[in-house]
This record gives structure tokens, sequence and C-alpha cells, in this order.
């Protein structure tokens, strides 16, 4: 500590000198704040100002700034000082652009840059250099291992190969090819999208098998998975009962999907003679080897009927609820067998919706040329048999009628291959800990399905996002999961038909590799690129209550023995949720902790009562709401000037000692700002602002016992887009503060 | 039923859509339809079929041949093209129409007394007598077509117009004694001959 040297700068460019009074701000920084190099700059950003900034770093030994010009997301190269610890204070987004115009407010404006100038020092003081994750020397294997070894899989695999990385390819059954292996054809990929085309399975598994950085283990399956990016081991387990290990620096989890099962659907004929869903015809398919398709009977197909959505868009909640997207083509391929071996033979594809994504219009295009009949309608009854017949309700003619055919062909969807659910695991894990034998056993039962066997301590595999997969958001995030170096590639993170799975798994391949290179460096990779801070906990002062280790949204912290956590930094996203979810506060960032935010409340001048000035702290997610504000200054839309806004890494972040410290302070009123949540969330971390709206519900009571009222601490739901509704929301917020009168805590603090 | 009716249906079994692809104009591209209801949704009669060009074509591949057959919805398309501009699978859907409305006709199953088949046989007629529509006949023929008594009152009606097309000289009362012809009236017969013969060949209709 003896060797840090503390600067402040002030800018006065982009009219903060007009405005400001620069030169008591400098004053501030030097007395209050504590700094001992405080100079100002006409034009900070400049060549010059950057100059002036280098020049003291190097020559007058300065190791912590506080940059008190723009907003922290504004000139972020120019402001780039690695070999310091930087604060910025948004006295131009923050304070110039949004107090209202006029010099009736030129005294609140300067009272709030005098204090976004010492909440500046003040954090800069308590901030330390993060220098990465300091066992970055046992998180450097680059190899990727890809469980699964079908289309996705061999693609990831190649894909990493032809990158330069090695990769083991983890297969369960003694042939690679996954589901595709078994196809006659494959929906087309090519121009003119017009015929099935070959799978080329055979073609891709010489490619792998003949790949030197492909290491390939068949009839395998992962027994545990330990670790973090950079260093998960792997204890493999052969058919034959022998175990491997495997180092390596991420995974891709390409498990695929399982057909839905259509025994589930003996209204449409499941489980009945020469019903078949579509996994079955493509064996039929197969055998016939070009010529005409048999049934299993032996007798030669003269008539065909598909029913789509068989079991799927189900919104009685008995079948699959969603769209496998895949089937529509897939029954236009298959059709398109029967035509094409013989033109005679009557083929309907009946649906309601059909659709085919990509290139497929082409295709169905082409199947209708073909003679393929598509009848929109929607199949209420199928009766296998000799002759089956499936009964439905024409839906362009209103009637309810049926169809005769020697075949009936059901779309049924994909169920993803996602392991265990860790919901219910939570449950039964959660008995089996408490020694619940019945439970122990279920437990174990669970874990047959799992794919990963990790040993986290928040169960086995990946969480589940929607209907079952291992997607994380489909919209924000397409690529990422829920596990840090762990990536969902094909139809086990969405439904998705062959083209996809293999565009898919190159992706994942790709994020992969920027996982492992970043482990090798110590940085985070996703969503805060780069960042080289991550958790520490000083376990002197933890109490085992493991809710850091419940509430990481990442399972990026296990239990030793003892139950203290042990946070493995390479799974970790650096959101801070532990942060907020410490009740002893004992975890923190070197730049980011409770001590640096805490200063900043502390460091706010609170007037008197009489003064008549409420204080309103606003704790904004950096990620949405915090640029939502910046927004709201760039287009000039004024809110009130008792607001101090101080930007967090998430609303999980946030601890309920900075709500307490602030209105013990006399603050009036803390707003928090954060992403949407539940199930369409937009939280960067997923179950942040969750996490954070559910612990305010719970501080109504502490703030009743402190004799404050509970609407002086509220949670807003804010998106990136909402510039407008930000300052709406802040000066209904301030009006409501004006209403309720000074804090009762005022002049205690 | 008539003869070509009876071999049809023989013909054809129950393979109605073939039958409309080989027997009725630009009938291979009702195949094509992929049921998204714009030439429904863009017919101005649309109100007043029995119906739409997007259930024809859905009649027809669900092999309703009776009812597509001897429907009136083909004889009141107007012919405004809105459906085969914006069809988005550029069928012709308004020649279809008329395909369909001249094959019901043909085989003798289209519905008696429907106004436009009933007019267009009067057009027919007319204009293969000389090779030339005689506007004088085809009128009065038009005006009576619903007996004596109608025929007057129509022809009472339109009184001042009749005369007025006189005066003007658009309108040659001689006319009504038979009217004048092409100049190769056999040669023009000859060609109607063969135009008929190619597409009885074509559509199967002869042998």
């Amino acid at each position: 500590m003896a060797d840090n040297k503390f600067a402040a700068y002030i800018c006065s460019g982009c009219g903060l000198g007009d405005k400001l009074d620069v030169g008591s701000l400098e004053k501030i920084a030097q007395k209050e704040g504590k700094m001992t190099v405080v100079k100002n700059h006409p034009f900070l950003c400049s060549a010059s100002g950057v100059q002036m900034i280098k020049d003291d770093i190097a020559n007058e030994g300065v190791t912590h700034l506080c940059i008190a010009a723009c907003s922290r997301r504004a000139k972020t190269e120019a402001f780039n000082f690695p070999t310091a610890a930087v604060s910025r204070t948004n006295l131009r987004e923050g304070v110039l652009w949004v107090v209202a115009e006029g010099s009736d407010h030129d005294e609140v404006r300067q009272e709030m840059a005098e204090d976004y100038v010492r909440m500046g020092c003040a954090e800069v003081k308590k901030m330390k250099l993060p220098e990465g994750n300091p066992n970055r020397d046992q998180a450097q294997n680059k190899r990727i291992l890809v469980v699964g070894g079908g289309m996705s899989g061999m693609t990831a695999a190649l894909a990493a190969a032809e990158a330069g990385y090695e990769a083991v390819l983890v297969e369960k059954t003694g042939a690679l090819g996954g589901f595709a292996a078994n196809l006659w054809k494959r929906v087309p990929f090519s121009s003119p999208y017009a015929e099935p085309q070959a799978t080329g399975v055979e073609e891709m598994v010489a490619k792998v098998t003949g790949n030197t950085r492909i290491k390939l283990h068949l009839n395998t399956t992962v027994a545990e998975t330990g670790g973090a990016p950079g260093r998960f081991t792997v204890k493999l387990a052969r058919e034959s009962g022998a175990v491997s290990d495997e180092t390596v620096g991420a995974i891709v989890q390409a498990s695929g999907f399982t057909p839905y099962d259509m025994a589930k659907l003996p209204e449409l004929g499941g489980g009945q003679a020469n019903v078949v869903d579509q996994a079955g015809l493509e064996a039929l398919a197969k055998t016939a080897n070009g010529g005409a398709i048999k049934r299993a009977d032996g007798k030669i197909v003269t008539s065909v009927v598909f029913v789509q959505c068989a079991g799927q868009r189900d919104d009685t909640g008995t079948h699959l609820s969603y769209c496998s997207g895949h089937c529509c083509a897939t029954s236009i391929k298959q059709a398109m067998y029967f035509k094409d071996a013989n033109p005679d033979v009557d083929t309907v594809v009946m649906y309601t919706d059909l659709r085919v994504p990509g290139m497929g219009e082409d295709f169905y295009r082409s199947a209708q040329q073909k003679g393929v009949i598509f009848t929109k309608g929607k199949a209420s009854k199928v009766t296998g048999g000799d002759s089956c017949k499936v009964e439905f309700s024409d839906l362009i003619l209103d009637e309810q009628t049926s169809v005769d055919a020697d075949l009936v062909v059901l779309a049924t969807g994909q169920v993803a291959n996602a392991g265990v659910n860790l919901d219910a695991w939570t449950e039964v894990n959660t008995a089996a800990e408490g020694g619940n034998e019945e439970a122990k056993v279920k437990r174990s039962g669970m874990k047959t399905i799992s794919v990963l066997n990790l040993n986290y301590r928040q169960g086995p595999d990946m969480p589940q996002f929607k209907h079952g997969f291992a997607d994380s958001h489909f919209i924000c995030f397409p690529y990422e999961t829920r596990r840090t170096g762990i990536y969902a590639a094909g139809p086990t993170r969405r439904p998705m038909d062959m083209l996809q799975a293999t565009e898919d798994a190159t992706g994942a391949a790709m994020k992969a590799i920027q996982a492992v290179e970043n482990a090798a460096q110590g940085r985070a990779a996703h969503p805060r690129a780069w960042d080289l801070s991550f958790p520490s906990a000083r376990l002197e002062g933890c109490t085992q209550c493991k809710r850091c280790t419940v509430e990481c949204p990442f399972g990026a912290i296990d239990e030793d023995e003892k139950r203290f956590p042990v946070f493995n930094e390479q799974r970790c996203r650096r959101c801070g949720t532990c942060m907020g979810a410490c009740p002893v506060r004992v975890i923190s960032f070197e730049n980011y902790s409770c001590d640096t935010v805490g200063s900043q409340i502390k460091a706010v001048n609170v007037p008197d009562e009489d003064e008549e000035k409420p204080r309103i702290l606003i704790l904004a997610c950096e990620n949405d709401a915090y640029p939502a504000l910046d927004m709201a200054g760039v287009q000039r839309l004024s809110y009130s000037a008792y607001v101090r806004a101080i930007p967090v890494r998430c609303l999980g972040s946030v601890n309920t000692i900075w709500i307490t410290d602030a209105l013990n302070g006399g603050y009036d009123g803390v707003m928090m700002m954060g992403c949407k949540k539940g199930d369409d969330y937009q939280c960067h971390f997923v179950k942040g602002s969750e996490m954070a709206h559910y612990r305010m519900s719970k501080i109504g009571d502490t703030l009743k016992q402190m004799g404050i009222e509970p609407e002086r601490v509220v949670t807003e739901e804010v998106a990136i887009t909402d510039n407008a509704r930000v300052a709406k929301l802040i000066n209904d917020y301030a009006a409501q503060i004006n209403d309720l009168g000074p804090s009762p805590m005022k002049g205690f603090g | 039923m008539s003869d070509l009716n009876t071999q049809a249906v023989a013909r054809y079994k129950n393979n109605f859509l073939r039958e409309v692809e080989e027997r009725v104009e630009e009938g291979d591209m009702v195949k094509m339809c992929m049921q998204c209801g714009v030439c429904a949704g863009s017919c101005p009669l649309g109100p007043h079929w029995q119906h739409s060009p997007q259930k024809i074509f859905m009649m027809i591949r669900a092999g309703k041949r009776e009812e597509v057959l001897t429907s009136d919805s083909m004889w009141m398309c107007t012919s405004c093209y809105n459906c085969i501009v914006r069809c988005p699978r550029q069928l012709p859907i308004t020649h279809i129409m008329h395909g369909l409305a001249n094959y019901a006709h043909r085989l003798g199953i289209a519905p008696k007394g429907q106004p436009t088949r009933e007019f267009a046989k009067t057009f027919w007629n007319n204009l293969i007598k000389k090779g030339r529509v005689n506007e004088l006949t085809l009128t009065l023929a038009h005006y009576f077509a619903n007996g004596i008594g109608p025929g007057i009152q129509i022809a009472l009606n339109m009184q001042k117009i009749g005369l007025g097309m006189v005066l003007a000289g658009r309108l040659n009362p001689m006319e009504i004694f038979g009217g004048h012809s092409v100049k190769d009236l056999n040669g023009f017969h000859a060609v109607l001959a063969k135009a008929k013969e190619i597409e009885d060949r074509k559509k199967g209709f002869s042998a």
C-alpha cells in the first residue's frame, strides 16, 4: 500500500468547465478525496490529456486514477491504462446533460458534481488493480472435449481440430454418426434445394478418424467431470469397464436428441401396425435402398399419410408444447422417397402450418411439383392395421373427414438429451444429503442419465432453460450455457435440423476456443470479456451459510469438506451475485467490492433535513440500466439532481448492507435498476436480477424495524432502450420521496 | 349425365387432381397452391362465391369432383386478375377458374341456367355463325333469353340507347336479316374445327 499514489484528473471539456466550478471540484478531490495529484485539463481525452496521465503514471508513480469526465462507457479507448486502477466519475452524462438548464439549477448541479467527485475518489481508494487468475498456470490446457459423436459432435471436433486445437471426441455407442447415420438421405443443404441429398456421414466419419488432432473414444461415456475452463479433468468410462482420464480446457456437449416416444400417442396410432415415426420410416427407406418402400409386413406401400405436429405444439400440457422445426422438411423429404421410387404412390402431408425454415420453401415447391399432396388438416384419430385410417378435420373446407393409407408416418418432435433436470435434482439431492435413504437411491438413478456427470455443487449437468433444452438465452446469448466453458451444440440446445446443428456445432467449437484462450490468460470470456478481476473470499469470516454456492447462477462455487466455498475462478463470470448474497460480506473483487460501493455511498454529502434537498441512491445495472441513464443524458432528458447513481455489475451483486448503509446515512430513498427477470429474462447473468428482487422483497421487515417506510426502497426493471422511461421513473420516484418527506434517519448517520 | 362425363369418371377413377392437370387449362398448377388464402381475400366477388379459389384447389386435391364441377363459383369470376397479381406461388388462378368452367361445361355438368354460362353460350353461338359478333341479334337473344314478356320489357327500357346507337351509326338495323360475315367463313369454320381437334387430342377427349 505504501507505493500507492492516487491522482484525480478533472476534464473541463464538453462544456463541463462552463457550467461547473472546476476549481472547487479540484479542491474537493484534494481535501476530501485525499488525492495526491489533482489536475484539470480542457480536453482530457485528447492526445495531450491522455499523455499527461500517462506521464504521471510513468514519472510520478501514479497507481490509482480517478477520471472525472464522461461516463465510464465513453472514451474507453482513450482512458485505457492497464497498469493503473481506474475509477470513472460521470460528470458529463451523469450531471451536465441531465440537470435542467438555467442558473436556477447551478447550485444543485454543482453539488451533484462535487458528490460524484467525492464518490470517484472514495471508490478508487478502495480499488486494487486486478491481475487475473493467480492460478492461471494450472489453467493452460487448450484441448476441447466433445461429448457425442453425431453430426454436431463430429462437426465441433473437426472445427476445433482445423483451428489447430486438439479435440477429444467421446461417443457412447460403437460408431460415429449418431442419428444422422440412420437416415436414408437428408434434407437438401445446397442449391437448388430440390432433392434429398446424401447425408455425408461416412465422409465425415472418415475425416474425423483420419484427423491426428482428434482423439476418439468409442463405447465411452463421461463418468465424472470436474475442474474449470483451462483445467477440466474428465473421467471416461469405457463399456468394458476400463477408466481413463483426460484433461481438457473446454467442453462441447453435443448429446443430441431422442424422438418423442410415439407410444405416448395412442390416439394417433402410436404402437399400432403400420404406423411409424419419422425415424421408423428412415429405417424402411434404408431397407428399400432406393426401390419401392415396403411396410414391416412386406407389402409395398401405395399410399402414405404424414401426420405433422404429432405430439407437438400441444397446448393441453400432455405432449411437447413446442415446434421442433425440422419435421415439416423431414416429412417432405420422406414423401419424396416414395415419389422418387414411384410417382403413383399417393403421398399426403397433413399439416396445420407448414414451417420450412432456411431454403425449405424451395424444397416444399419441389415436392408439390412431384405431386405430393399437402392437406391443411388436424388429425384427430389414426387407426393402424392392414389399411390405416386417418380421421381429421379439414381446416380449409371446414369438415370432418378421413383418408385411408397403407402407412401412416407420425412427425414426432425432438426431446433434448440434456441429462439431469437440476431443479428436480436439487430437491432429491437436498433430501439425500439430509440422510433420506430413499432419496439417495433416487439420486443414483437420476445420475444414470447424466451426460457430463459434473461434480459441481449445483448438480451433474447444465441447467435447462425452456422445455428441457440446455439453452441459456436464445436471443441474447445463443451460444452460451449456464456452465462457463461448457457449450451445448445441436438439438440438445434447442430443436433444430442437421444444417442448423452443424452451424451450431461450429459456433460452439469457436466459443470453446475463446474459453480456453481466455482461461490461459486468467481472464473472463463472457459476458465481461477480458475482465481480469475475480472473486476472493476472506474465509476466516465465512459462516458456511452456503448462500454463495447455491445462488451462483453458473455453478462456479463448490464447497470443501468443511463447507467453505471453493472458488473455481475460470468458471466465474464476475457478476458478483455471490458478493451480493454474502451476509457477512467476505467476498470481493479487487476492483469491485462491498467497500468500493459502500465507500461511495458514504462519500456523498447528505444535507440536513431543513435544507430540503433529499438524496436518492440509484444502484443501476451497468449492462442495461446505466446505459439507459447515459442515453437519457445524451438525449438531454433531465431528471432530478438529487439522485446519485452508482453502476453495479449486476443487480445480483447488490449487498443489502449498501441499502442499510445508505438509509442509515440519511438518504431519503434507494432505487435499484436491473434487467428484466423471469422466463424471458434479459439479465446478463441469468438470475442476478431475480435474486435482487427476491432479496429486496425480504428486507421490508428490517426497514420497519429501522422505522423506515418500505416504499423508500424500490426495485425497477429497466431495459437498455428505456432512456425516456428511466428519466420519468426517477422523477416520479423523486416526487414520491418528496411527498413522504425527509427520512427519519436524517442526522443520525 | 353426359357420355363425356361418364367416360371421364371411368378414365380417371378417383384421381380428380390428375384429371384437372390433364384436361383443365393450366390445371397442372393446382398442386402448387400453398393454401395461403390470398386469392380468397383478394377476390372482389369473394362474398358471392360458394367456394373461393383456395377452397376449389383444396377440393380438387381432396378429390371432390362432383362438388367442384357443378359449383357455380368459377362462373362468378370477372377476370379482374387481382388473384393472379397477388398469388405468392404465381398460380394463374383466373385462367384456372375459366378452365374449370369450360371443362364443366364441356362435360355437360355445369350448373343449368347459370347466367354467365347462358350468356357465354349465346355469345359463342352468335360468334361462330358469321365469324363476327352481330350486336343486334346478340342483344336481342340476350334480352329474350327469359321469354317474350321480360324481353319486351328490357327492350323498351333500352329503347333510347338503341335509337341513339342507330342514329350514331353504331348499330345497323339491317343486321337483323343475318348480318354480314367474315371474308372467308368456310376458312374460319375450318380453323375452329382444327382447334377443337387439337384440343380433344391434347386433353384426351378423342378416342
